[in-house]
């Protein structure tokens, strides 16, 4: 199904439009990227003695793009210590292909307005970064945002080519063995750059963490591993992994969550070895809680749960409610101990979670996903990129993928967060298409999405009220009135990719006067 | 007509916005705004200004919605009256009420601002709050002052305060006032209401106190937080046996047409009008509950 967009066939700074046609509209023809090969020779050593040596070893120069994960969140070191090393060398006209950037990263901002960066490919733009590109277009060009399951798929493809990849770990032995689940920077599953390492032309591995030969547990083994730094330090261990993640005790998430359990029970999809995915935060971890009653009470077993792993979800693995964790991204230091020790808890790449055009994904092996919004439409479409005043604040993430993927994507959300609505009769951007979302749950109702008669007909059966989505916008709008529409000017600052390659939405600078 | 279930009243202080505008959804029986002990005393008049824009604005749906004024005998009482009433307020929660007095001097406000603004004399109700020794002794006469009145709630933390003694969790210091509040409520045909227990986190004390408010006679439970609703209501609800034996009870009260008087007996068990009027208070609890109870109309 399309949608009620129309873009231009081509972006300068990004090229040829393909628009989204559907969540499995689009079918890949090419063959898989390769990169250039490699050798090695008996008594080579890969560990540099820094970093702007690994650099020049890499080849580095003018026009490259360079890639980077965000697994250790605020608390990154990687991307800024780079960045500001290629600066120094007087480098110019670097892409970024991160598979997210954070707040950690606003001293990009310089690099951007020095001409040091002039492409940025991420999941996520927050803070300082995404008010200057929605409002100054610092770019100069497009960001080009991609889901989890996109950017894996986009880096096979060969769409974005990674010259060099730069790999934080929290432990890494001198052959370029690696893992992040060990270490004082222990952050867990090394599920982003585990595609980046397999498709660079080069790879160098920062540590602070270098172990002897062979490394027990690895996520990314040395073939792939060209170059070896150790630094004093990778991340701020505070900001990269908090201690367990616990259900929220806000009674509205809490009431929302309680709903939105009831309707999965409802609709039948929670029997035994039924799959399951939500994310991390407020409501949606919170829907686990009454979920693990209802599967106590029945006496149901798990097959698995997935995606960005936390404590809670760890807690559900040890206390049999699930029989595995397929983990991409880990969350807090309980979940960083359970992917270490426990065999049940298994590391993913971005592209076994997400990717569509591989030959087989967990996103699409789920029942059940639960999905937080930013804002959510009468058409069930979800933003979870943009702010209502049109600044880039949030990310796609893998919502996009695992909506597509599972059978049943219930959204959870309150109608409105301080005084601006979150269900509206337009999204501000589109990064989950509505025709894969089925529920919308708030504080105030429950709504179907019309295609999906089957789940309204079982919850009538089992007597769950549900209104109109409809009816939804006015009930919230009857408290936060209409709110007026932002101003635009016509030029593109960012491209929002689907996870198939095709255009769902086009980002425009905000008339800022 | 259905009685009104006053299970749960969940208490919002009225100087916190977004309180005014959420507090309905956690499908309380009913909300009592509160101007006075939650409110500090430079944001009295500011919360009492946000809750009459609030009634005008809100649609609290099937919740009764009550504000707590400050007593008569502050600088804010009258004007919380003079205020909330033409603003379409219709339950008031009156504080400290020691004596039949209190109430006739709020009956009396409430006549005059009814008569002034075209509303219906004698439409506003009231809640009499019972929080001192004095208050417990004289709730008969305060719960028959006026037919405004629909119900008395207890105050602990006012009455051990008053009477000079600690609350505990055992509550032995309060079972006599307590029982004396349900008993006077039953007697002038008014909603006892329980007062609060401020232990959030403690759910099992929680509901061993809810348990006992039930099993003294009160219809309801003073909330503090939105968790204590659910609480309330499930410890309110009947179990299915009950309301099986209760339905059984009214169909053959009806088909024998001793409602108004006479005795049968069902199942070997005598049946007369206060064992129909104990069946019919569990299908009123029921249906309050969501429970669908067949063709019994109640």
């Amino acid at each position: 199904m399309s949608l009620d967009k129309t873009f231009p066939s081509y972006i300068e700074g990004y090229g040829t439009v393909k628009p989204y046609a559907g969540p499995f509209a689009t079918a890949p023809s090419a063959h898989r990227y390769g990169p250039k090969l490699s050798s090695s020779k008996p008594g080579d050593s890969k560990i540099v003695s820094n970093l702007e040596a690994a650099l020049e070893k890499s080849g580095i120069r003018d026009g490259m793009t360079i890639s980077f994960h965000h697994h250790l969140r605020n608390g990154d070191y990687i991307v800024n210590m780079v960045m500001d090393k290629i600066a120094e060398m007087g480098i110019k006209d670097i892409t970024i292909c991160a598979s997210s950037l954070t707040n950690a990263h606003e001293p990009l901002i310089e690099h951007i307005r020095n001409g040091v960066v002039t492409g940025l490919h991420t999941s996520g733009l927050r803070g300082k970064i995404g008010k200057a590109q929605a409002t100054e277009n610092i770019l100069g060009k497009p960001v080009v945002f991609r889901t989890h399951g996109g950017r894996a798929r986009a880096i096979e493809a060969g769409e974005i080519k990674i010259d060099i990849a730069f790999i934080g770990a929290s432990a890494c032995d001198p052959m370029g063995n690696m893992n992040g689940v060990e270490g004082k920077s222990a952050f867990g599953s090394m599920g982003y750059p585990m595609v980046d390492a397999q498709y660079a032309d080069k790879v160098v591995v920062i540590t602070d963490n270098i172990c002897p030969f062979p490394l027990s547990k690895i996520a990314i083994p040395m073939q792939y591993v060209d170059y070896i730094i150790e630094v004093e330090s990778i991340g701020d261990t505070a900001l990269i992994a908090t201690g367990a993640t616990r259900v929220t005790k806000n009674p509205t998430d809490l009431l929302i969550a309680k709903r939105a359990a009831e309707v999965l029970v409802a609709s039948g999809y929670i029997k035994e070895g039924y799959s399951f995915q939500a994310g991390s935060g407020g409501a949606s971890l919170a829907v686990c809680k009454y979920l693990k009653d209802y599967m106590t009470e029945h006496q149901i077993v798990g097959s698995f749960a997935a995606g960005g792993v936390t404590g809670y979800l760890v807690e559900l693995l040890e206390q049999g409610y699930f029989k595995a964790l397929l983990d991409t991204q880990t969350f807090d230091v309980m979940a960083v101990d359970s992917i270490r020790d426990n065999t049940n808890h298994i590391e993913m790449s971005a592209s076994m979670y997400a990717n569509p055009h591989n030959k087989a994904c967990s996103a699409h092996q789920l029942d059940v996903m639960i999905l937080s919004a930013t804002e959510i439409d009468t058409q069930f479409n979800i933003n979870s990129l943009t702010g209502s005043t049109g600044l880039i604040m949030g990310a796609l993430g893998g919502a996009p993928d695992t909506a597509a993927g599972a059978k049943l994507t219930v959204v959870v959300a309150p109608t409105m967060r301080k005084r601006i609505p979150i269900v509206v009769d337009k999204v501000t951007n589109i990064v989950t298409p509505g025709d894969t979302v089925d529920v919308l749950v708030t504080e105030r109702g429950i709504s179907v999405n019309p295609k999906r008669q089957d789940i309204q007909n079982m919850l009538d059966q089992a007597g769950i009220k549900t209104l109109s989505i409809e009816d939804h916008l006015k009930l919230v709008e009857k408290f936060t009135g209409k709110p007026d529409h932002i101003s635009y000017t016509d030029e593109i600052v960012g491209v929002v990719e689907y996870r198939d390659g095709t255009v769902i939405d086009l980002i425009y600078k905000v008339k800022t006067t | 007509m259905k009685k009104k279930l006053r299970r749960t009243m969940l208490f919002c202080p009225a100087n916190k916005p977004k309180h005014l505008f959420t507090s309905m959804i956690y499908e309380p029986d009913c909300i009592i705004f509160d101007l006075e002990d939650a409110v500090p005393f430079n944001e009295k008049v500011a919360a009492r200004d946000l809750l009459v824009e609030a009634l005008k604005a809100i649609d609290y749906g099937q919740v009764e919605v009550f504000a707590r004024i400050n007593a008569l005998y502050t600088d804010f009482g009258e004007d919380d009256v003079r205020a909330l009433v033409p603003a379409g307020l219709k339950r008031l929660r009156l504080p400290m009420c020691e004596s039949e007095k209190d109430v006739k001097d709020l009956d009396v406000l409430l006549t005059e601002i009814e008569r002034a603004h075209n509303i219906e004399v004698g439409s506003v109700k009231v809640q009499c709050a019972i929080e001192t020794p004095k208050g417990v002794v004289n709730s008969l006469a305060i719960a028959q002052a006026s037919p405004r009145v629909t119900s008395i709630s207890f105050g602990a933390e006012d009455f051990t305060r008053t009477l000079g003694t600690d609350r505990t969790k055992a509550g032995n210091e309060l079972f006599l006032a307590r029982s004396t509040v349900a008993l006077n409520a039953n007697i002038a045909g008014v909603d006892a209401i329980d007062t609060v227990y401020a232990d959030v986190k403690d759910e099992e004390g929680f509901i061993k106190e809810v348990e006992s408010a039930r099993n003294l006679g009160f219809s309801g439970k003073s909330c503090i937080h939105p968790s204590q609703v659910e609480l309330v209501h499930k410890i309110y609800t009947p179990n299915s046996k009950d309301i099986e034996a209760s339905i059984k009870i009214i169909e053959a009260a009806r088909n024998a047409d001793i409602e108004k008087g006479g005795v049968i007996v069902v199942d070997g068990k005598m049946i007369d009008i206060p064992v129909i009027a104990k069946a019919e208070r569990i299908l009123e609890l029921a249906v309050g509950a969501g429970i669908q109870i067949g063709g019994v109309s109640i």
